[in-house]
């Protein structure tokens, strides 16, 4: 007799892998995300392997190759002091990338800092914090930049640190407002009636909820940051050295041959414009990923 | 509603206060002593002293900064250390040509962004809507000196349809009244000037207004999508209104809110991107005037002009919010 044997109805709910294993399967399922990932890829690529890629010193010129429109030899051209294009968009992507990236880590770091003393006290330092905040809010992020470059000197720390200073209110703002809100949630109310402390709340119920937005947002800002590190080179507040391939920089260099040489703002343009779609898209999909009602 | 008001601007007067602070400890606190910048090769002990007694930098710094609020207070923000001119006139100056191009750029951006994303909301992920995403994401993506370069390019270089920089021919021979270009054409009955203002300010709008429509194009389409769903626009439809009135009387009314806040917002954006446009194009507004003072290390005219953008910034956020608590009724009250 075949009594006792259960058969188990087949299995139609996908198992869920937690938050950050879903929505690592839903980001690979969005094609423009793919896209954006693709575009940082190639930069990223390209910055690495930039000594491989390109056999020319981007920094020596060759005054006899000087203005040569693109050809096999130089695919981007070469620039008023006959050095090779191409290869000095690769090293720019260095400079554009690492520079982005800190800018952003360094800002977000800040901003965390700011929003979580904010949203987790409460009370007069929340006050505190936000008039300052807002204080920062008050001057556009790119004049903020140029302000602390102009005072602080040209360089890439600098640079790092006045865009990082311009995006940290925007961080502070976005985790304040994610804390207050998860401050009257059930678990929140639930830890703190078991006697967890102000600190263990925040740091480990409260913080972990409020991570998402800020990886989307920051994701985001480093679309920005790609676009003013280069803006803030094109106002002649680049790293300082001329020698170095700096995007915002080649094209102010190369701004007065828009007629004979188009290919001079072309390339390294396209570049900026290239990788800041890429993390565009990335953030876009992930904010998706992340949070899949927001998709229509 | 006037407590309102008054409650939003009281509000603006600590952020001010502490922006002052911050300015005033960057310019003393910091490397880089404004002597040395005026003296340059020429610096000896005695002139840098000399200097440091002529703008009172010897005296304690809390004197330094009652007698810096004191002039912004009296209206007096100091006077540009390279020559002498005093920072308010010179903004006055201006000031018309940078709004002239913001408000050019806004027209742009508004009057583009709002019938592309209602066009993209009525099949939303169509085809259509699908080619405004793409636009759009180029938009944000494209910084203004690229975008402004390109449409130089092709336009002026090129296509030899439009002028590439300035803002009129110096040719007509336009004498300034306002300083607007456009309204001294009007006043002087030019039309000619008034003509060729508009051709050169076309460019500059358009590179400076391509970010605010990606996103004024992007937040009209989210929120038409999002008030079309709601139950009174079906209720609306089920009794038989026109689809004209429908758009117009329930979705667009309740629609607007969002956008308008969207658009206040842009206007931050706006004069961080003039300074950029008004260098690309040769533009004679307030952000040339910034980046040649930072160039020159021309501190006072940096840390004033800073401070006058922020008083503008909030300014129009206040206007913004009093026309949104105007339009909102909840907001009002809540």
């Amino acid at each position: 007799m075949a009594v006792g044997t259960t058969t188990l109805a087949p299995v139609t709910a996908r198992v869920s892998r937690g938050l950050w294993g879903d929505a690592f399967r839903r980001l690979l399922r969005n094609g423009p995300a793919i896209l954006g990932l693709a575009c940082i890829a190639i930069f990223v690529f390209g910055a690495i392997f930039a000594p491989l890629l390109s056999p020319y010193d981007p920094t020596v010129g060759n005054l006899v190759n000087r203005m040569q429109p693109p050809s096999l030899a130089h695919p981007f051209g070469t620039d008023l002091l006959g050095r090779d294009e191409f290869g000095r968009v690769l090293y720019g992507a260095r400079i554009s990338l690492r520079v982005g990236v800190v800018a952003v880590f360094f800002g977000l770091v800040l901003g965390v800092l700011i929003g979580a003393l904010a949203g987790g006290a409460g009370g007069r330092l929340d006050a505190v914090l936000m008039r300052a905040v807002d204080v920062l809010l008050a001057v556009p992020g790119i004049l903020l930049a140029i302000g602390i470059v102009a005072w602080l000197g040209r360089g890439e720390l600098q640079i790092m640190l006045a865009v990082g200073v311009s995006y940290t209110p925007i961080f502070a703002r976005l985790l304040r407002g994610s804390l207050l809100a998860l401050r009257e949630s059930d678990f929140v109310i639930a830890a703190r009636s078991m006697g967890a402390s102000p600190a263990r709340i925040l740091l480990r119920h409260m913080l972990p909820n409020a991570l998402t937005p800020l990886i989307v947002q920051a994701t985001l800002a480093l679309a920005t940051a790609i676009i003013d590190v280069a803006g803030l080179g094109f106002l002649g507040l680049g790293p300082g050295d001329p020698r170095i391939a700096e995007w915002g920089e080649m094209l102010t260099d190369s701004a007065r041959f828009l007629q004979s040489a188009p290919y001079l703002i072309f390339f390294p343009g396209a570049a900026i414009v290239i990788s800041a779609i890429g993390f565009n898209l990335l953030g876009d999909g992930l904010r998706e990923s992340l949070d899949p009602r927001l998709k229509r | 509603m006037l407590k309102f008001i008054v409650r939003r601007a009281l509000g603006a007067i600590p952020v001010l206060f502490g922006l002052s602070i911050i300015l005033f400890a960057f310019l003393r606190l910091l490397p880089g002593d404004p002597a040395i910048a005026i003296l340059g090769q020429h610096a000896t002990p005695e002139l840098i002293a000399r200097i440091h007694q002529s703008l009172g930098l010897d005296r304690p710094l809390y004197i330094q900064y009652i007698d810096y609020i004191n002039g912004l207070l009296h209206g007096d923000f100091g006077y540009s250390i390279i020559n002498g001119r005093s920072v308010l006139a010179d903004f006055a100056l201006r000031f018309p040509g940078t709004i002239e191009l913001t408000v050019g750029a806004l027209i742009f951006a508004v009057g583009l962004g709002l019938p592309l994303g209602r066009l993209a909301a009525r099949h939303p992920n169509g085809w259509l809507d699908g080619l405004v995403t793409v636009v759009s994401l180029f938009g944000i993506s494209i910084p203004i000196f690229v975008l402004g370069y390109l449409l130089v390019f092709i336009f002026a270089v090129q296509l030899h349809w439009l002028p590439a920089t300035g803002q009129i021919d110096p040719r007509l021979g336009l004498e300034p009244q306002t300083n607007f270009v456009l309204i001294d054409a009007i006043l002087a009955g030019r039309w000619d000037a008034f003509v060729d203002g508009l051709r050169h300010l076309v460019l500059p709008a358009i590179a400076l207004g391509t970010i605010p429509l990606a996103i004024v194009t992007r937040i009209t389409r989210a929120s038409v999508i999002d008030v079309s769903n709601e139950d009174y626009v079906r209720t609306a439809r089920a009794k038989g209104l026109t689809e004209r009135r429908v758009n117009s009387r329930h979705i667009m009314r309740n629609a607007w809110l969002p956008v308008t806040t969207v658009i206040g917002l842009q206007v931050g954006g706006l004069l961080g991107g003039a300074v950029i446009t008004e260098t690309v194009f040769s533009w004679n507004g307030v952000g040339s005037w910034v980046v040649d003072a930072i160039q020159n290390h021309d501190y006072f005219v940096v840390q004033s002009s800073i401070l006058i953008f922020a008083l503008i910034f909030l300014l129009v956020n206040l206007i913004v919010d009093i026309g949104y608590a105007f339009l909102n009724p909840r907001i009002r009250y809540g």
